[in-house]
């Protein structure tokens, strides 16, 4: 039992141990940090197998990104849990049922099909190194796909913030480019009115006849 | 069995995809364990993916596995983006993220 193999058990219990916390914690913090671990386990696993690129892409784009947003959300939403595990132990013996048979029918056929021995590496993949033979792959052969793939993370983060995006109501912001495209007929309107005549006071104790000349001043 | 083969890495990602199936069922109003047990999900499926291109060198030095990986990872992190940003939107709304109360699309 060399150091790979013992290497390999570790890193499978951790793995396996981090994804059944994951799937029975109580609380959903405590889900996505055991996810967390899940995935640190994973790398560790990717790294036995010669993927070192892929090992480090999977803990900064996972830990680093997507399991920060993960937190983020279950932090900003106020759940509650109890009322979300309702239901948790009636299915417990069925889910487990089936998960086993899945694991054990999986676990015959693969293991039996697959006593594979890893290759020696080749001359080329001992010169260039994983990192540069996926680099050459991704840039020659894959070079369309790698495009597709950069367009939809553009359309990802669009409707991201296309779904969160929401005017605020009170919010009493300038628009700029509406303040400078304003022209002087969108804000002052010339109204011809005609002259309003004021009418004259009139005295209690003048005569009647008095205001019709002296109300002009 | 001193060598660990192709078969150990296969088995560890079966039993992984296993669990998180599990997880599924046992969480079914809590969105945000479903989002993960599918991260899980998918977690085991490049696991497998990274094994055989370990084992399996095709022609020359072709690692179509670990493209594969690279696509997949790629995919699944705009996924759970968008699911998050859906998960929010929703939450705005409804003040709940439980599963049996979004039944507003039955006939």
């Amino acid at each position: 039992m060399n150091s790979t193999t013992a290497l390999f058990y570790v890193f499978s219990a951790v793995l396996l141990l981090a994804a059944f916390r994951v799937i029975t914690a109580r609380s959903t913090v405590h889900s996505a940090l055991f996810l967390v671990l899940s995935f640190f386990s994973a790398s560790c696993i990717w790294m036995l197998l010669k993927a070192e690129f892929l090992a480090i892409t999977l803990v900064l784009v996972y830990v680093g990104a997507v399991m920060v947003l993960f937190l983020f959300v279950v932090m900003m939403l106020d759940i509650n849990t109890d009322s979300l595990r309702e239901g948790f132990y009636k299915h417990l013996p069925l889910a487990g049922t089936i998960g086993a048979l899945i694991a054990l029918e999986m676990a015959l056929v693969l293991m039996r099909g697959f006593q594979l021995q890893a290759p020696a590496p080749t001359a080329k993949a001992v010169e260039l190194g994983n990192t540069k033979l996926l680099g050459i792959e991704v840039y020659t052969q894959y070079l369309y796909p790698l495009q597709l793939a950069a367009v939809l993370l553009l359309v990802a983060i669009v409707a991201a913030i296309a779904l969160t995006l929401r005017a605020r109501k009170d919010s009493k912001h300038m628009n700029p480019s509406e303040q400078v495209r304003a022209k002087k007929a969108d804000r002052v309107r010339l109204v011809k009115l005609a002259p309003t005549i004021e009418a004259a006071s009139i005295p209690v104790d003048t005569p009647p006849a008095a205001p019709a000349q002296g109300g002009k001043a | 069995m001193a060598n660990i083969t192709l078969g150990h890495f296969l088995t560890l990602g079966g039993i992984l995809f296993a669990l998180s199936v599990i997880g599924i069922f046992l969480n079914r109003r809590n969105l945000i364990v479903l989002l993960m047990a599918i991260e899980l999900m998918l977690l085991a499926v490049n696991l497998n993916f990274v094994a055989f291109s370990h084992y399996l060198p095709m022609e020359a030095d072709r690692m179509g596995g670990q493209v594969f990986v690279f696509f997949i990872l790629t995919v699944a992190a705009a996924e759970s983006a968008i699911g998050l940003a859906i998960l929010v939107v929703l939450f705005r709304n409804r003040a709940s993220i439980n599963v049996e109360e979004l039944d507003e699309l039955k006939g």
